[in-house]
């Protein structure tokens, strides 16, 4: 390919002094002008082979002046050229008031566009060459008013729910009473697993409801002093039990994510709106479809409420900037002031919304007609099982 | 009363960081953190500039507006100081700044945040003036003794001024009027919604 290509370039090098001796005009021609229009005789370089109209002939590339050099010979003698070419005049510095951005301009310009005054700083801190960042008064507009109307509403709303649901369905019972036996429901490593989860849960709750509520109502009830102490501890608080909580969830999606598959029997569950409002109680296996949603919000959701609260516990991780945490914080509050919600509610049917449902995570046995009652095809299951244990397959009764 | 604020002259500001020198040593800032630093945009480019920033001492500041413990208070002349007994360093007003003031020491656990540290305008804190405990925990306070800012003061161009408001902004323009350029106030806008008009 090199070889054809460098043949290529001498054929035309050697071809070029053919063309300018017969088709260009030579120096010693003067009066004979070519039509500058001529296809022939433009030169390659453009404005070399144009007359430029001072009675002086027009000039040739030299390399087409000088068949000899395409040979390898040296070159012969270079005509003088009797006035250096004229070049452009250099244009003036632009004035002082245009060089660059002006600040007032580039300040409205960036806080309107949502983006950011950057620069370059010498000092270690790299994140203190943004100069100017709009973004944070989006993020204060979040801060100071969606978060607190999501919040409010979420958390407010929750519990007014709960409070009139209550009024209304009072606490519900069994059907059937309670049947004086029980059956096994979550073993100690499950409960403890559980109660992990819960207790560090209301501790980041509580501390994180503090440092969005707790400025406009614990603040002036019990003085800056102890308000202090409050988010204080409150925040060592939020930031150790991260840990705990993680490692719960982990364990729960591990120990339960077989039973809270989503099925058929789901279905039926939302269409009778789990037996809420009366009627006859849905049939469901271990978890049912309200339990499913609380334990896919809890691994789903704490899971992000868990990612990004680490990005704000670690500032400035890995390459996040202020945005980014800005980001995850939005990310992180309004995630889980509604797992806070939902977990009002789970709370609540946990415990005093219904007859014996806490003994499942209390003591782990639970009433055997409690457990018919909400989790018939479980409490087949489970009695399927034991009569495995107690008569495995092909065992025939004695005497058969 | 004066209304104090800073301005940055980015075309007389020669980058030499006199006054984050300055600002760390007066006030034995702690490691890892500048109140003050330079900021250079436009960098080898036509229109390069450097500005030096500090805390704005904004009009509406959003770092009072987001603090979740309320911490932040205003002076007279209001000067934007926070109370460092009752920071929790949970990093809002950080997010919220749009000059990236407010910074913490490497103090907590994780390398977490510890109490908030910025500029006081050299008007330390809530403790008692020119006190033990204000120089340990914000720094020394000129203000107290009637001095302005140091950053300001040893300014080897003049690019940075502090003061009244009025005041500096009547010098800025004068410059401009005689030197017959200027790129404006830097931060102004964003600051105290206002810009100066030459």
């Amino acid at each position: 390919m090199r070889g054809i290509s460098s043949l290529l370039l001498a054929a035309l090098l050697l071809a070029a002094p053919v063309a300018a001796q017969t088709v260009a005009p030579s120096p010693a021609m003067p009066t004979e002008r070519p039509n500058p229009g001529a296809s022939d005789v433009q030169s390659a370089a453009p404005g070399v082979g144009e007359s430029r109209g001072d009675g002086q002939p027009a000039r040739q590339n030299p390399e087409a002046a000088n068949p000899e050099r395409a040979t390898g010979a040296a070159p012969g003698p270079v005509p003088q050229q009797a006035t250096p070419t004229p070049t452009a005049p250099i244009p003036a510095p632009p004035p002082m008031t245009a060089r660059g951005p002006s600040a007032e301009e580039l300040e409205l310009q960036r806080a309107l566009q949502g983006g950011r005054i950057e620069g370059r700083v010498t000092i270690p801190n790299q994140s203190a060459g943004i100069l100017v960042q709009p973004e944070g008064r989006s993020w204060r507009q979040f801060h100071n008013v969606t978060l607190t109307w999501v919040g409010g509403i979420a958390v407010g709303g929750m519990l007014l729910l709960l409070v009139a649901f209550f009024l209304l369905r009072g606490r519900m019972a069994m059907t059937e009473g309670r049947s004086g036996r029980t059956i096994q429901r979550f073993n100690a490593l499950e409960r403890a697993n559980h109660w992990m989860v819960a207790s560090s849960f209301i501790v980041l709750g509580l501390s994180g409801l503090n440092i969005t509520f707790g400025r406009y109502l614990l603040l002036p009830l019990i003085g800056p002093e102890a308000f202090y102490l409050v988010s204080q501890y409150g925040k060592i608080a939020h930031n150790f039990l991260a840990f705990p909580f993680t490692l719960g969830l982990i364990v729960m999606l591990l120990l339960w994510v077989r039973d809270n598959i989503p099925d058929r029997t789901d279905v039926d569950w939302f269409k009778s709106f789990g037996g809420f409002f009366g009627g006859a109680h849905p049939q469901a296996g271990r978890f049912n479809a309200g339990q499913k949603v609380v334990f896919w919000i809890t691994v789903l959701g704490g899971g992000l409420v868990a990612a990004s609260g680490y990005f704000l516990i670690f500032p400035f991780w890995g390459p996040l900037d202020v945005n980014d945490m800005q980001l995850a914080h939005i990310v992180h509050s309004v995630l889980s002031v509604l797992m806070i919600a939902a977990m009002l509610a789970h709370i609540y049917i946990g415990s005093i919304g219904m007859e014996g449902a806490y003994d499942a995570m209390g003591s782990g046995q639970v009433d055997l007609n409690w457990a018919r009652e909400h989790h018939g095809l479980w409490v087949d299951q489970e009695m399927a099982k034991a009569r495995e244990v107690v008569a495995p397959a092909g065992a025939r009764p004695a005497g058969d | 009363m004066a209304r104090l604020k800073f301005l940055c002259d980015a075309d007389r500001c020669i980058e030499c960081n006199a006054c984050v020198t300055a600002c760390k040593n007066e006030h034995e800032v702690p490691w890892g953190i500048n109140r003050r630093r330079v900021v250079t945009i436009n960098d080898g480019k036509p229109g390069e500039r450097s500005i030096s920033m500090a805390c704005m001492h904004c009009t509406d500041a959003p770092c009072a507006a987001v603090c979740p413990t309320n911490c932040f208070y205003f002076t007279a002349d209001h000067l934007v100081l926070h109370d460092k007994d009752t920071c929790i360093g949970c990093g809002y007003c950080f997010y919220a700044c749009p000059f990236g003031a407010p910074q913490y020491p490497r103090v907590g656990n994780f390398g977490g945040r510890g109490k908030m540290d910025k500029c006081t305008y050299c008007a330390g804190g809530p403790q008692q003036d020119n006190s033990a405990v204000e120089y340990i925990q914000y720094g020394s306070n000129r203000i107290a003794e009637g001095k302005l800012p140091l950053c300001a003061e040893m300014c080897s161009t003049k690019a940075l001024l502090a003061g009244d408001g009025e005041i500096i902004a009547q010098i800025y323009r004068e410059r401009v009027q005689r030197r017959g350029y200027g790129s404006g106030a830097w931060g102004w806008r964003t600051a105290y919604r206002e810009t100066v008009n030459v």
